[in-house]
C-alpha cells in the first residue's frame, strides 16, 4: 500500500484513540462515538492532506505537524493566572467571557453568569448524556482530514442553544489560551452552536498562546442559523510564532437569516481558516470580512466557500491583507450559485499590500454559477504601497513612517469599519500601529 | 529665499534638467512657462523632493539651507509647498484628518504645541471660505471621486492651511474652467505676502491674467532660455513657443 501523507502523525494518533476508547468504556456504543470512530477510520485510511491536494497546495500543514509534534496522550492544560487572561483580553470589550485553557473550559476563569435566552453546555457533558445535536451535521469529516481529526479527538468545546427570539445584548466571548507543560502540544475543540428563530447573538473567538513551544490548534465550529435569526461571529487569532492553527467553520442559514463573519489573523507559524457558508433557503444574507496583518514567516491561508442554494440571497466578501517580512498569504474564495438560486447577488474582493519583496500572496477567486439571473463580481489586487500617495503625504510635511502608517490604516479601514464593535476596531488598529513601529 | 544654481536632474537615465539657474526673493511671483516636455513639472517635482528623480548636479539653497539634502517631508516642514498637477486620490484618509496630521507635524518641527480640535476647526473654516470649498468634501476620502476643479481647490485649501514660505503651483490651471480658475487664483492671491514667494508653472498665459507674475521664465529642453516680465507671457500667448525654440537652437 502507498504510504499516506502524515504517517508519523497517524501512528501517534492511533495510540491516543485506543487509550481514549479504553477510558470511555461505558459510552462506546453512543451515537456520537460511532461518528468519532468512523471519523478516525476515515483519517487513518485517507491520511492527512498530501502536498498535491488542491485545497492544501499552498499550505503544507502535514509536513509541519510531522516535523514539530509528537501528539502525546491528551496534553493537560497548564495553570493560567487571571492576569494572563486579562493580558489577552480586548480592552474595553463588554462581553460574557468563557475561558478555555488548552481547550478545556475553565469555570474558575470564566464569567459565572450568562444572559437569559442562551444555554451553554460543556461538550463533554453533552456527549455523556448522549445529547449532541449538531455534531457532524454542518461539518462533514469525509470532506477534510482536519475535520476528521477533530471529530475523532475533540472532547472539549461547548454546545450552545440560543432560544427563539432571544436577543443577546452582549457578545459571548470564547477566549482560548494555548498553554501546556508538554514540550509540544495540541488542543482540539468543537463548538456546536444553534441560533434559534429570530434570535440575535454575537460570538467572539479569540486565540492566544502562552507558550513559545510548538502548539497545534484544531478547531471546528458548526453553526446553524434558523429562520430570521441574526448571528455574528468574530474570530481573532493572535497566537505566538510557533503556533499552528487550523479552523473549520461551517455555517448553514435558513430563510431570512443573516450571518456575518469577521476573521482576523495576526500571528502564528501557520494559520488556516476554512469558512464554509451554506445559504440553504431564500432571502439569506451573508457577510464575510477578513483581515490578516502578518510578518516574520507567518503563513496565513483563508479558504472561504459560500454556497447559494436558493433564490434572492445576498453575499458580500471583503478580505484584505498586509504582508510584511517573509510572510505568505493565500486567499481562495469560492462562490457557488446553484441553478435554483436565481436573483442571487454575490460579491467578492481580496486586496493585499506587500511591504517587502520577500512577502507573497496567492489569491484565487472561483465562481461557479449555474443560475442565469444573478449579479456576481469578484476582484483581487496585490501590490506595494502606492509611492505616489506616499509622496503626496510627505509633500505636506508628514514624516515617511507616519505617512506609511496612515496609508496602511486607510487600506485596512473599510474592513475594520465592518467590525462593528469599537473595542475590536481599536484593538486591531493598535496592532497595526505597533507592527509598523517595530 | 530660493537660489537654484546649475541644477541638473534625470529620471531613468533620461536627462531632463540640464542646468537651471533661478533666484526667487520674498514677495515675488515667478512664472515658469514652456512647451510640453521642456522640464517644467520636473523642476517642480525636484524642488519638492520626489524620489523618482535623481539630481545629478547643482545646488539649491532655501533660506540658507541645502534643500537637496532634505527629504520631501522635511522640505514641506521648512516651508516648501507643491500644488500637484495631478493630486493623488487616497481612499480611507479624509482631507480633514490629513491636514490635522500635517499641521501638527509641521508645528512639532518648529517646536510648537499641536493645535487643539477647536482651534484647528476655526482655522479650517476660515481657509475653506477662501477657496469656496465645502465641509462635506473635506470629510470625504482625500480627492476620491473629486472633480478636476474640486481637486485643484483642495490643493489651494491645503496651501492655505499650511501657509508655506514658497508655493510651487504645478499646472494648477490645467483642466479648469474659467470660474474654477478664478477661485483658485483668488485663493493664491489672498495668500500672497511680502514674506512668501510663489512659483507658477504653466503652459498657458491665461492663469497669469489672474496671478500676475513679477518675472516670467521660459524653460526649453531643460534650460531657462529666456526671462522677462509679464509682457513676455503675453508675447508667448500671441506668438506661441516656436520663435523661442528657434532662438534657443540658434544660440545652442
Amino acid at each position: 500500500m502507498e504510504k499516506l501523507a502524515g504517517q508519523k502523525v497517524l501512528e501517534s494518533l492511533k495510540e491516543r484513540f485506543q487509550a481514549f476508547e479504553t477510558s470511555i468504556n461505558g459510552h462506546s456504543n453512543s451515537a456520537a462515538h460511532q461518528v468519532r470512530k468512523a471519523a478516525f477510520e476515515n483519517l487513518q485510511t485517507k491520511g492527512l492532506p498530501h502536498v498535491k491536494d488542491e485545497e492544501y497546495k499552498f499550505f503544507n500543514l502535514t509536513r509541519a505537524l510531522e516535523k514539530n509534534f509528537d501528539f502525546p496522550q491528551s496534553p493537560s492544560p497548564a495553570a493560567v493566572e487571571t492576569d494572563t487572561v486579562k493580558k489577552f483580553a480586548i480592552d474595553g470589550l463588554d462581553a460574557h467571557t468563557l475561558v478555555f485553557v488548552n481547550g478545556v473550559l475553565s469555570a474558575e476563569l470564566s464569567d459565572a453568569e450568562l444572559p437569559k435566552g442562551i444555554s451553554i453546555d460543556h461538550l463533554q457533558e453533552a456527549f455523556n448524556q448522549d445529547n449532541v445535536e449538531l455534531f457532524n451535521t454542518e461539518a462533514k469529516f469525509e470532506e477534510d482530514a482536519f475535520v476528521a481529526m477533530n471529530t475523532a479527538f475533540a472532547h472539549n468545546g461547548i454546545q450552545v442553544q440560543v432560544e427563539d427570539k432571544a436577543v443577546i445584548e452582549k457578545p459571548i466571548m470564547l477566549q482560548f489560551i494555548g498553554a501546556s507543560n508538554e514540550q509540544n502540544f495540541d488542543y482540539q475543540v468543537r463548538n456546536l452552536i444553534k441560533v434559534g428563530k429570530l434570535a440575535e447573538v454575537t460570538f467572539i473567538e479569540k486565540f492566544d498562546t502562552l507558550s513559545e513551544a510548538s502548539s497545534f490548534t484544531n478547531i471546528v465550529n458548526e453553526i446553524s442559523v434558523a429562520e430570521g435569526a441574526h448571528a455574528k461571529y468574530y474570530k481573532i487569532e493572535n497566537d505566538s510564532a510557533n503556533t499552528y492553527h487550523i479552523a473549520n467553520t461551517h455555517v448553514s442559514q435558513q430563510k431570512d437569516s443573516r450571518f456575518t463573519s469577521n476573521t482576523i489573523a495576526l500571528n502564528g507559524a501557520m494559520v488556516r481558516n476554512n469558512l464554509n457558508i451554506k445559504l440553504q433557503a431564500e432571502n439569506c444574507e451573508a457577510h464575510m470580512n477578513g483581515l490578516y496583518v502578518v510578518g516574520n514567516k507567518t503563513h496565513v491561508d483563508n479558504h472561504t466557500v459560500v454556497d447559494h442554494m436558493k433564490p434572492n440571497a445576498y453575499s458580500n466578501e471583503l478580505y484584505k491583507g498586509i504582508m510584511d517580512d517573509k510572510s505568505k498569504g493565500v486567499f481562495n474564495g469560492k462562490i457557488f450559485v446553484r441553478q435554483d438560486a436565481q436573483q442571487t447577488n454575490a460579491f467578492q474582493s481580496n486586496k493585499n499590500i506587500l511591504l517587502t519583496n520577500d512577502a507573497t500572496v496567492n489569491t484565487k477567486p472561483q465562481l461557479e454559477i449555474w443560475a442565469d439571473d444573478v449579479k456576481c463580481s469578484h476582484g483581487c489586487t496585490t501590490g506595494q504601497l502606492d509611492r505616489d500617495a506616499l509622496f503626496y503625504l510627505q509633500a505636506r510635511g508628514i514624516k515617511k513612517d507616519r505617512a506609511r502608517a496612515m496609508l496602511l490604516h486607510a487600506f485596512a479601514s473599510d474592513v475594520i469599519e465592518n467590525f462593528e464593535i469599537e473595542a475590536i476596531q481599536d484593538y486591531v488598529e493598535a496592532i497595526i500601529t505597533a507592527r509598523l513601529e517595530k | 529665499m530660493l537660489s537654484i544654481k546649475n541644477l541638473q536632474a534625470k529620471i531613468e537615465e533620461k536627462e531632463i534638467l540640464k542646468g537651471i539657474n533661478l533666484e526667487v526673493k520674498p514677495g515675488e511671483v515667478h512664472a515658469i512657462m514652456g512647451p510640453n516636455g521642456s522640464g517644467k513639472s520636473t523642476l517642480a517635482s525636484v524642488l519638492a523632493g520626489r524620489e523618482d528623480y535623481e539630481v545629478t548636479g547643482g545646488d539649491v539653497d532655501f533660506l540658507g539651507k541645502d534643500l537637496l539634502e532634505m527629504d520631501a517631508d522635511e522640505r514641506a516642514r521648512e516651508g516648501v509647498f507643491l500644488a500637484f498637477q495631478y493630486p493623488v486620490e487616497i481612499p480611507g484618509v479624509s482631507t480633514t484628518n490629513f491636514m490635522k496630521t500635517a499641521i501638527n507635524q509641521i508645528r512639532e518641527h518648529h517646536g510648537e504645541k499641536p493645535l487643539d480640535a477647536v482651534s484647528f476647526l476655526k482655522v479650517m473654516k476660515e481657509k475653506m471660505k477662501l477657496v469656496e470649498i465645502d465641509q462635506s468634501l473635506l470629510s470625504r476620502s482625500l480627492n476620491e471621486g473629486f472633480s478636476g476643479g474640486e481637486k485643484k481647490r483642495n490643493e489651494i485649501f491645503q496651501m492655505a492651511m499650511l501657509e508655506p514660505k514658497l508655493a510651487i503651483l504645478d499646472e494648477t490651471d490645467s483642466g479648469l474652467d474659467i470660474d474654477a480658475l478664478r477661485v483658485v487664483a483668488n485663493g493664491v492671491n489672498a495668500l500672497k505676502s511680502k514674506d512668501n514667494a510663489t512659483i507658477v508653472v504653466t503652459h498657458y498665459q491665461r492663469l497669469l491674467d489672474y496671478i500676475v507674475p513679477d518675472y516670467v521664465h521660459v524653460l526649453y529642453k531643460g534650460r531657462i532660455v529666456k526671462s522677462g516680465t509679464k509682457e513676455l507671457a503675453l508675447e508667448l500667448e500671441e506668438k506661441g513657443y516656436d520663435w523661442i525654440k528657434e532662438e534657443a537652437e540658434a544660440t545652442a
